[in-house]
């Protein structure tokens, strides 16, 4: 018989195996398209770890923005690309040594940072009772990270406006 | 809902009780998620051929069984006897993935949507956030689809449906924030359990806004530029055929009743009428009745539009999104969220009062500056429909 448990690592194994193998299929794929619907596919995979870690308002919020909005405006920005119905495209140009430099170093930085961080746990109870509201999460964003959170308002607005000159004929 | 689940439970008594209730579970789910809205597509299609019908005068479907009601079955029948072609050079995989993302864009809706009292698939505690982030699905669906078919109207029309979903969706969202500010939850439970007075006699303006932009959302009548068919053939599923085609159909009837299935359960107060309520069988029945009724005729709403207004041009149709609803809804947004915070206004008679008046100001205001520009505008047409010689 299932226990709770071992049903919740049966999730989590196929959800890492939908993140981890859609990031390669992005990477790996030699159509853009294809390689958009990989990162779909990966972006989902994430929406399923904050679902199992009951967290509902991030896991709506990240298929909401990464599903609903971004990867949606990849799409349509590849499908208004050039060579839209190529089926093979070149994944290297010369610079991939350099790429793949790094990428070697953000792996080895990040590798590092997690090793050394005193990672906070949550005690016993808060785990079984996660009690984080929306509304918490609203005084929280608008009581102790309320510069932050104006810093990143100011500067998406920055990029909305920026878009919209690149964009204007002139 | 668990007092169902428990109930059904002990009907199979050989099984140890988490298998069983494992068991009614998916069973439960399962007619809750697909049988009830592939027989409600099979129903509305029918009304909607009728309801055209009656509207252009003409009788509609009356061969298939009496008054034509087995027309949905000889349809179905129809569409699986089909050939299944798939052109030589679309992208196979893409291409049959799209069909099934849009039918599963459209079931998902179905788990948060409260169909009775106490009868709902999870209440999540961010119910309509959900629904709005499954709506991104839909879109998705419809780019593969145009995309694999390598067809230049299948791409035209999968641009044109991510223009207009994506244009369409920020009037929806504000108009639902109006909602979710007036009731204080996004748990579609508590949203229904919080009308009273239902939200559409308080804030009539939002139900407006969000009712046309559902529309839209939907991709009917006038907003059916996406399968334009003087134009574009059939827009983004110009290429399938047979059960694939079958599949977008019944995603967009799903998305047709769960459209109209939401904007019941945010503004028509959901199952909520006289005699029904979770205490006794007759009550959750009676609670299914209205919402179903309530439902039904919001489908018949869309279905006369569909038969009285002509299809709207592009740039129309995205000039009134962006200069009109999402402006009217910001504002009515700002107005209900002042009338809220208003300390004098504190019992819920007083409460109600304040938002429709808030809802009557902004949509008075919005309609005079509308005119106001249309008389100053340069386009002799425009005056004109404002009321000065042109």
């Amino acid at each position: 018989m299932l226990t709770n448990q071992m049903v919740q690592i049966l999730v989590f194994v196929i959800l890492t195996i939908m993140t981890l193998g859609g990031g390669l299929g992005v990477v790996s794929s030699r159509n853009l398209f294809h390689s958009a619907l990989f990162l779909v596919l990966s972006l989902v995979g994430v929406v399923g770890y904050y679902a199992l870690l009951d967290a509902g308002f991030l896991a709506v919020v990240q298929l909401l923005i990464y599903v609903g909005a971004i990867a949606v405006l990849i799409l349509f920005a590849i499908m208004l690309s050039r060579g839209l119905m190529a089926r093979r495209q070149h994944q290297r140009n010369e610079q991939w040594w350099i790429a793949a430099l790094v990428v070697l170093l953000v792996f080895v930085v990040l590798l590092v940072v997690l090793g050394q961080v005193d990672w906070p746990v949550a005690d016993e109870q808060a785990l079984l009772s996660p009690n984080v509201s929306v509304g918490q999460l609203g005084q929280v964003l608008l009581g102790p990270y309320m510069i932050p959170f104006e810093v990143i308002s100011v500067l998406l607005l920055a990029a909305l406006v920026g878009a919209i000159i690149l964009a204007r004929e002139t | 809902m668990e007092a169902t689940i428990s109930w059904l439970t002990t009907l199979i008594p050989q099984l140890p009780v988490p298998t069983a209730r494992l068991i009614v579970y998916v069973v439960y789910s399962a007619i809750l998620a697909f049988a009830a809205p592939v027989v409600l597509v099979v129903a509305y299609t029918y009304m909607e051929r009728k309801v055209l019908a009656r509207l252009q005068d003409r009788i509609g479907p009356n061969r298939a069984g009496p008054l034509g009601i087995l027309q949905g079955l000889a349809d179905a029948v129809k569409m699986l006897t089909k050939e299944d072609i798939t052109p030589a050079k679309a992208d196979r995989i893409v291409f049959n993935l799209a069909p099934m993302l849009a039918v599963v864009a459209a079931v998902l809706v179905f788990a948060v949507l409260p169909v009775a009292p106490g009868v709902i698939g999870t209440d999540l505690k961010v119910g309509i956030l959900y629904v709005v982030a499954i709506g991104g699905l839909g879109e998705l669906a419809a780019l593969m689809a145009g995309w694999s078919s390598n067809n230049k109207f299948a791409l035209i029309g999968a641009f044109r449906t991510v223009a207009q979903l994506v244009s369409y969706e920020i009037p929806i969202v504000l108009a639902i924030i109006t909602v979710v500010l007036a009731s204080g939850s996004m748990q579609l439970g508590a949203i229904v359990a919080a009308q009273d007075v239902p939200f559409l006699f308080t804030l009539p303006v939002a139900f407006l806004i969000f009712f046309v932009a559902s529309i839209a959302e939907i991709g009917r009548c006038p907003f059916d530029l996406l399968e334009a068919e003087s134009e574009i053939v059939a827009g983004f599923h110009t290429e399938y055929s047979g059960m694939k085609f079958a599949m977008f159909f019944i995603g967009e009837y799903m998305h047709l009743f769960s459209a109209a299935g939401i904007a019941t359960a945010l503004f028509l107060g959901g199952w909520r009428g006289p005699g029904a309520g979770e205490a006794s069988i007759l009550g959750v029945l009676l609670g299914f009745v209205y919402f179903l009724a309530k439902t039904t005729l919001l489908v018949f709403v869309m279905m006369w539009v569909r038969g009285t207004l002509f299809r709207i041009r592009i740039d129309h149709l995205l000039d009134f999104g962006w200069k009109f609803l999402v402006p009217v809804a910001l504002f009515l947004l700002v107005a209900v969220a002042f009338v809220l915070k208003v300390p004098v206004l504190n019992s819920p008679t007083f409460r109600w009062l304040g938002m429709l008046a808030a809802n009557g100001v902004v949509i008075l205001v919005s309609l005079a500056l509308v005119v106001l520009a249309a008389r100053h505008s340069r386009s002799a047409a425009l005056r004109g429909v404002a009321g000065v010689d042109g």
